[in-house]
């Protein structure tokens, strides 16, 4: 192969400020958004070029449906090219982090950062911060891919259609580049002579291979996987786990990632965050939390599902 | 006159008329067909708008016009704008009647398209006109395409009122051979016969059509 096909695009700097947002002008400390009582820490150097800047941080983030809390001012960090695995009983919370991550779903309180920059918020040119409009969701979420449990695929494309289809109008790609490239994705994820299938052709397995190349096509820097093997026949599960491990090992790409695989979990992560009730009960190497969890919840939860 | 009897004569004599208004019947349908097709997209996308001042004003329209008689209608529109050819009248009315329920037809067809599908976009991060145009309406007309079609039909039995407008369509050729000839019998009774071998077999088309398409 020529090119690897998961490098990243030379110049498109992650998190580079957006415009009316001067990388020196920190907030004030007494800023006078709640929302933001941290935003200083951040804001003073390039941001996401910084290694120690976390790829993703969320700071006292909160949602609600009515008067059902569904995450209550969570906080907890990923650092840039970190696998991260969330476990935890259903209804704690997991889809909805991703789902807020991929900005689906708006927050009822807090801020998500990404790559040092405000995900869910805009900056004021007064240095505070406030709730980000469509279309700077729509610039913010770019750095960010997601595979979901259903795929998701477009049934009205063959699968070289859906992978260049976002590549073309959103990245503003060549169709020949945008087709090279998918090419090579689907090589590298086992379905090289699929190229004009359709998506009703192939079996669920394949519909997520597909799913999860064009989800890398985009160059994210940030790979949301929510449960993508539940909705799998027991026999095509192994062979997806197989790529994201691949996936995992031969990139540097983000990784957060919903599974009840317990043993994919252990082998890709290098953070284990327990969930329940929209709280992290326990988070740590895989080593401690599967093998000395100290929460009751956490060993309750591992006991029911391995 | 020859009594209760069928006068062959003159049902021979009317054919050629006939297929001749019959041409401006099929005209008629073909772009009244087209009209509803394209603004009852345009109605099912504006009452998805944000905005009340969009929704509110399309609805009030829509409103009217479905509890108007297209006869009504018709009529009216041919007394406002009598300047215009009765034709054009006649398929533009037939276009926007047809319209307001072939704007339920696409929101119920754009509502069928499963919500994974406007995340995946969101997802890759195209533009609300691209989720439209690649994803959304492609997959929303592929479900309407039958129901339009059972318009186009029902459409088709209803352009005998462009008669009334003076539009030269078929039923108006077989009134005024008929008054002219005495013959209604005759003419009526072919102009019906072309309108049954014209619209069976579409109507049997259009049940393949559901069917291939998994309805
Ligand atoms: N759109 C919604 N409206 C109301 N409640 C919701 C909605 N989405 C999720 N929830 C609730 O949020 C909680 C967390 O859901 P979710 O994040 O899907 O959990 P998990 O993925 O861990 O199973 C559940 O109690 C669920 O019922
Ligand atoms: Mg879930």
């Amino acid at each position: 192969m020529a090119t690897d096909p998961l490098e990243k695009t030379p110049g498109s700097t992650p998190g580079s400020a957006p415009p009316g947002a001067p990388a020196g002008a920190a907030p004030a400390a007494d800023s006078p958004s709640p929302s933001a009582p941290a935003a200083t820490a951040t804001a003073d150097a390039v941001p996401g070029q910084r290694s120690d800047t976390p790829m993703i941080r969320f700071e006292q983030v909160e949602k609600r449906y009515g008067d059902h809390v569904v995450l209550d001012k969570l906080d907890f960090e990923v650092r840039r090219g970190e696998h991260v695995t969330l476990i935890g009983p259903s209804g704690s919370g997991k889809t909805t982090i991703l789902r807020l991550l991929m900005t689906l779903e708006r927050l009822s309180g807090g801020v998500i950062w990404v790559g040092g920059e405000p995900l869910s918020h805009a900056r004021t040119p007064g240095g505070g911060l406030k709730p980000a409009t469509e279309k700077q969701l729509r610039a913010s979420r770019r750095k960010i891919g997601m595979v979901f449990q259903q795929f998701n695929l477009f049934p009205n494309m063959n699968v070289l259609r859906n992978i260049t289809e976002a590549p073309i109008s959103v990245l503003g790609l060549e169709r020949d580049e945008a087709e090279a490239r998918a090419r090579e994705l689907l090589e590298l994820v086992g379905l090289g002579d699929r190229v004009d299938a359709h998506p009703t052709q192939l079996s669920g397995g394949q519909q997520q291979r597909v799913a999860i190349a064009r989800a890398l096509a985009m160059r994210p820097d940030v790979l949301l996987l929510d449960e993508v093997t539940s909705a799998l026949d027991p026999e095509l599960v192994a062979g997806v786990l197989d790529l994201l491990r691949q996936i995992a090992h031969d990139t540097d790409i983000t990784m957060l990632c919903v599974t009840h695989e317990m043993s994919f979990a252990r082998d890709v992560s290098d953070q284990v965050l327990m969930f329940d009730a929209g709280r992290i009960v326990e988070q740590g190497t895989p080593e401690k939390i599967f093998t000395a969890p100290e929460h009751r919840r956490t060993r309750e939860f591992l006991n029911a599902v391995l | 006159m020859n009594g209760s009897k069928f006068d062959w004569g003159a049902a021979r004599d009317v054919l050629p008329l006939l297929l001749h208004g019959f041409l401006t019947t099929l005209l008629a349908t073909v772009l009244g067909t087209l009209v509803a097709a394209v603004l009852g997209l345009v109605i099912a996308i504006a009452r998805r708008a944000p905005s009340r001042l969009v929704t509110a004003p399309v609805r009030a329209v829509m409103e009217f016009v479905r509890s108007t008689p297209l006869l009504v209608q018709l009529v009216g529109a041919a007394a406002v704008f009598s300047s215009v050819d009765p034709l054009v009248i006649g398929i533009v009315v037939l276009g926007i009647h047809y319209a307001t329920y072939t704007s339920e037809v696409y929101r119920a067809g754009i509502d069928a398209v499963p919500r994974g599908q406007w995340e995946a976009c969101r997802a890759l991060s195209m533009s609300p006109r691209r989720t439209w145009q690649a994803v959304v309406l492609p997959q929303a007309v592929r479900n309407v395409l039958p129901a339009l079609g059972n318009y186009a039909i029902s459409m088709f039995k209803e352009t005998p009122f462009l008669a009334v407008i003076t539009v030269e369509e078929i039923v108006f050729e077989a009134r005024k051979y008929g008054s002219d000839h005495f013959a209604y019998t005759e003419a009526f009774t072919l102009a019906g016969l072309i309108f049954l071998v014209a619209s069976y077999p579409t109507s049997l088309l259009m049940r393949k059509l559901e069917k291939r398409l998994g309805h």
